[in-house]
């Protein structure tokens, strides 16, 4: 089944979502125990203001909720995912309505994998204090990230070739 | 509705902000902040805030609570913490911010703290 829609008409953004169910393999329905995988990914592009965080937590949310994720596991990946999404708009784009933030979500067997890709100059992530250190327990930022690193099994980031940003988050189910 | 609804209450020399939302990037953080400011303006330095109902708080709402008690401390006021939610308590203990913030289950207790 492959399956295309509008979530937010209103929105300057596109907001396609495609959900894909593979056939199960031929093959595999002939032994005992088929095993049939079940993928689903969501795409979004949407503009960078401070909405946009709940508009791809609530993808999120529905994704994972659609997958049987728990309470507990949903309440740190959406955080993760809006620390992610906070950065690549307030931190990359400027809050800079004419660029653009793409996120990738991917539930597979197992795990769940986020991308957010933001238009901005980059950055260095470990130059971001350890806001758990006394010296930096004052802070008023960076921590941020530490939520990211603490509720993922996997955080990496990468520059694009084409310019900006993107992290990838993973997290087993 | 707002994203953040914060009460005020006066009972003695402390001021109570009952806060009902979030404490997010955006409106939420603006909200706490405006608060803050206008109290440690009309000199009102010893103030509780009573988290019992704020459902969700991010990484810049931690920033903004980082912020206030920073602020008020240096006016040599007293921030102090009500109710947390076992998430807040979590995200709080997490990022070791339990050891700085003054954090109570009673209002009673809270009130009776400040010096």
């Amino acid at each position: 089944m492959r399956h295309a829609s509008m979530l937010n008409p209103r929105s300057s953004g596109k907001l396609l979502s495609f959900t894909e169910k593979p056939r199960p393999n031929r093959l595999a329905l002939g032994l005992l125990c088929p095993l049939i995988v079940t993928l689903e990914t969501t795409e979004l592009r949407l503009p960078s203001r401070v909405e946009t965080v709940e508009q791809v937590a609530a993808a999120v949310s529905e994704l994972l909720s659609r997958a049987g994720v728990g309470d507990d596991a949903l309440f740190g990946i959406d955080m993760a995912v809006r620390e992610a999404v906070t950065n690549a708009v307030s931190h990359g784009n400027k809050l800079d309505e004419t660029k653009f933030v793409e996120v990738g979500l991917r539930s597979l067997p197992g795990s769940f994998e986020i991308t957010v890709h933001d238009q901005g100059t980059g950055f260095n992530p470990s130059a971001i204090p350890d806001p758990t250190k006394a010296e930096n327990i004052l802070r008023t930022s960076g921590r941020g990230i530490f939520f990211m690193r603490n509720f993922m099994d996997e955080v990496e980031w990468s520059a694009n070739p084409t310019g900006g940003t993107t992290v990838r988050m993973t997290k087993k189910l | 509705m707002a994203e953040l609804n914060i009460s005020e209450r006066q009972v003695g020399d402390v001021t109570v902000l009952d806060m009902d939302g979030k404490i997010t990037i955006g409106e939420g953080s603006v909200a706490l902040r405006t608060a803050i400011r206008r109290l440690l303006e009309e000199g009102r330095k010893k103030i509780l805030l009573n988290l019992a109902k704020v459902g969700y708080i991010d990484s810049s709402g931690i920033g903004e609570l980082v912020s206030s008690y920073t602020a008020i401390n240096k006016e040599s006021g007293e921030l102090k913490l009500l109710n947390l939610t076992q998430k807040l308590q979590d995200l709080l203990t997490i990022t070791k911010l339990l050891t700085v913030f003054d954090v109570y289950e009673s209002e009673e207790e809270a009130l009776a703290s400040f010096k």
